[in-house]
């Protein structure tokens, strides 16, 4: 098993971060994970976007130019990335702030209100974990108590106490993601 | 017995070279200050019971070959970086005694950055700066501190501070610094003089030895009668009478306070 | 096994830096290795293991303290990107005169001048054919993962102080920036003062029973020693090329065409391959480890088992190919591919390149 993804969307969203828990998640699982962000001046306040994979099997290029699954988290990005997913493969995006919807007809296209859902949840820095929940029931190459087990290893034991709060908004995610078809 | 053997007794003995000065003869011109700024250095040392703990760090210029006199530990530095090379020996040998011997051009021109970081950080080191206004060893060209209107082969008219700007007072300025503890002026062309420097050189190094919160900083002004075209004694009275006004002898900051 | 962990090629060059016993780092911010001081910083490696950090006023001053405190017998190591590289050079051939042991790291960006910060590989003349002045060389070690980035800190500090001479880490901004797993190897004590006293006696310490005593110099004014000097360096120099050579063979068995490539490029070029075995293509990559010393036979012994062409792939508008050339030496075609000023090629144009280059061409 081998899956690609790339995470896109504005500086601020978590988007490094979702990146950093689905491969730290990937370690617990004994498996290959590769991280490979975008850097430089144009993160700040400019888009973001990391390249993730996750792998039984050692990984070649960290740099891809088309991938397995897109998480899609501005427009700027879905310009950019609908294109460079595999056919047959997922697009997952949250349709805040979306005026272009994807149009693609061979690949699988997912929605998470992730915006709104963070919003109603009173606590907007939760968002990429709902993203994440929805990826993971779309997707399940990292299972949710891997996630939980890497957010013990990576977080400082002071930020502990948020990981039950993490862990409710990747349910929420998990629960709200919905298939929608090509616009 | 000779008049000779007759002479040369122990207990005739009123002078001895240090044994911290190499048996090597001086690369310096006859009548060079550098000679004898290196003899103090040396003298404080061992008077001080330091030989086994030193590492001094030499320059580029006239006193490159510095080790070569010096009979310790020494590392020779690239042009301007004596004071980044001794930051790296004492941060991790806190305990050791460390210094630089720098002239003119390498610590006031190319190595201003590394000079005044090294000050301005508190480095507990020794800096021994011998100012005399020109670059002897590649053959008298214009220093940072050669004085407006004096000759050199790159200032063959004399220095246009118009068109090749001002003489540095770069001690002057390091004394400014919170990092610099003692800073101090000195020379080494009359017996006083000498007398001063020591111990203004042995201050330098008992501060560091009782790690004294920041960097001692000796700036020895000094002739260079080759540079200058001069007999030796000219050229010490040209140095009074030119470079002591604009290089004013006598302690700057004494103990972390300013005194002038 | 040791530690795993996710981290940033930056991080875990600091990690292993901390690890490896390291008494110092002296280094100056630049992007995209910045992530190594802060690293540093924020571990306190002054409470683990005693190591110094200090951030130095530029690079030349932070070469210039590796020096001082290499010459003074200490582990030492610092880092930067290509423009603060190429200012430490006057530095680093100073430390390969006076034949003190360093490490050092060149996380590559693109270039000329101040370039851009994205990743390159343009510094492969300049880290493998002098760099700075005078007839030298430096062993580099090319990681190509984040693994590497940690395990060549150890390597590296040993090859130093077996040879006296600097060793440079010759990595990317992707290989920095990019997080992978990383077992990191269980940590190494620091030297005591003493044992530093014994085991390198050429190492200004202080001067020892009054008599002996230690100069650190790259200065010879006597042309005669300096080329007796300069005869022991080359001596030196053959010896690391007859014994520390290090490259890896992927997908070589049956290869007709080889990616010769090495860091980011060369997962870029594994990728390509496993796009061309896809296709029918018998690809293989001969990775490049050791820079200095070039695996010049190995490479030479691979083409006359039957390859029909190499590919040298980097990230630079054609320096490594070079020395491909000369070690295939007519033996096979030799074929020159990278984008380059700080834009990473892709797998697909690394092999469209194979394709049209070497198989079509």
């Amino acid at each position: 098993m081998t899956e690609e993804i790339i995470i896109a969307g504005f500086g601020g969203q978590g988007v490094l971060s979702m990146g950093k828990i689905l491969a730290y998640s990937g370690i617990m699982q004994d498996q290959e994970v590769s991280w490979m962000p975008s850097y430089g001046p144009e993160m700040r306040g400019g888009t973001a976007n990391v390249t993730v994979i996750v792998s039984d099997e050692r990984i070649s290029s960290p740099i891809l130019t088309i991938f397995d699954t897109a998480i899609i988290l501005n427009q700027q990005s879905m310009d950019k990335f609908e294109k460079s997913v595999k056919p047959g493969g997922l697009l997952l995006y949250d349709p805040n702030g979306i005026t272009r919807h994807p149009a693609r007809k061979d690949i699988k296209i997912y929605q998470i209100e992730g915006a709104r859902l963070s919003a109603e949840m009173g606590n907007t820095k939760i968002f990429n974990m709902v993203i994440l929940g929805a990826y993971m029931q779309v997707k399940p190459i990292v299972l949710l108590e891997n996630v939980i087990r890497g957010l013990k290893k990576s977080l400082p034991e002071r930020y502990h106490k948020l990981i039950p709060l993490n862990e409710d908004a990747i349910r929420l995610g998990m629960k709200n993601v919905t298939e929608t078809v090509p616009a | 017995m000779s008049m000779f053997e007759e002479i040369v007794k122990p207990e005739n003995l009123v002078y001895e070279k240090t044994r911290l000065m190499t048996d090597k003869a001086l690369s310096y011109c006859p009548g060079c200050g550098h000679g004898t700024a290196h003899r103090l250095i040396m003298e404080v040392i061992e008077e001080l019971g330091m030989e086994e703990s030193t590492i001094g760090v030499a320059p580029v210029g006239c006193s490159v070959l510095a080790y070569e006199f010096m009979n310790i530990d020494m590392t020779q530095a690239a042009h301007g970086r004596a004071p980044a090379v001794a930051t790296g020996i004492k941060r991790v040998w806190p305990n050791k005694i460390v210094f630089t011997y720098q002239g003119d051009g390498d610590l006031a021109a190319i190595g201003t950055a590394e000079t005044i970081h090294a000050c301005n950080r508190g480095e507990k080191i020794v800096i021994i700066f011998i100012n005399n206004g020109i670059y002897g060893m590649t053959g008298g060209q214009m220093a940072p501190t050669t004085l407006p209107g004096m000759k050199s082969s790159t200032s063959p008219y004399g220095r246009d501070v118009e068109m090749m700007g001002n003489p540095l007072k770069i001690t002057e300025l390091i004394a400014q610094l919170p990092g610099t503890y003692f800073v101090t002026r000195q020379a080494v062309h009359t017996p006083a003089a000498v007398r001063k420097a020591k111990k203004a050189i042995r201050k330098a190094f008992e501060n560091q030895r009782d790690n004294k919160p920041g960097l001692s900083f000796v700036e020895v002004v000094s002739n260079c009668n080759s540079g200058w075209k001069m007999t030796p004694n000219d050229s010490n009275k040209w140095m009074e009478d030119n470079m002591f006004p604009y290089y004013p002898m006598g302690d700057i900051k004494v103990d972390g306070q300013l005194v002038k | 096994m040791g530690e795993l962990k996710l981290m940033k090629g930056n991080e875990a060059l600091a990690e292993a830096a901390i690890r490896a016993g390291a008494d110092a780092y002296f280094g100056y911010p630049i992007t995209p290795q910045s992530e190594v001081i802060e690293y540093l910083m924020a571990e306190k490696p002054h409470e683990r293991t005693g190591m110094v950090v200090l951030q130095a006023e530029s690079e030349v001053a932070a070469i210039n303290m590796v020096y001082g405190a290499a010459g003074a017998g200490k582990k030492v190591i610092t880092s930067s990107s290509s423009p603060g590289i190429s200012l430490k050079q006057e530095g680093i051939s100073y430390i390969a005169g006076a034949e003190l042991p360093c490490v050092y790291a060149n996380v590559v960006r693109g270039g000329p001048g101040l370039g851009t910060i994205q990743p390159s590989q343009a510094d492969y003349f300049q880290s493998t054919k002098g760099g700075g002045h005078g007839d030298y060389k430096q062993i580099v070690l090319a990681p190509a993962s984040v693994q590497e980035m940690a395990d060549f800190v150890k390597d590296g500090f040993e090859l130093a102080f077996k040879y006296r001479m600097p060793v440079l880490i010759l990595s990317d901004g992707v290989i920095g920036q990019m997080m992978e797993k990383v077992d990191l190897f269980d940590p190494i004590p620091r030297l005591t003062d003493e044992e530093i006293v014994a085991k390198y006696p050429w190492a200004t310490t202080g001067k020892k029973n009054g008599t002996e005593r230690r100069i650190i110099t790259s200065l010879d004014l006597d042309s005669l020693k300096m080329e007796e000097h300069n005869k022991h360096l080359q001596a030196k120099y053959r010896e690391v090329e007859a014994n520390e050579v290090r490259y890896e063979l992927i997908n070589c068995e049956d290869a007709e065409y080889v990616f010769v490539a090495y860091g980011s490029s060369a997962r870029i070029a594994q990728k390509a391959t496993e796009l061309a075995r896809k296709k029918g293509i018998k690809a293989g990559i001969f990775r490049l480890i050791t820079l200095f010393p070039f695996p010049t036979k190995q490479m030479q012994d691979l083409c006359k088992k039957g390859v029909k062409g190499f590919l040298a792939v980097e990230m630079s508008a054609g320096q490594m190919v070079e020395d491909v050339r000369l070690s295939v030496s007519g033996c096979a075609k030799v074929e020159h591919f990278g984008r380059f000023g700080g834009i990473v090629h892709t797998p697909e144009e690394v092999l469209r390149a194979m394709e049209q280059k070497i198989i079509g061409g």
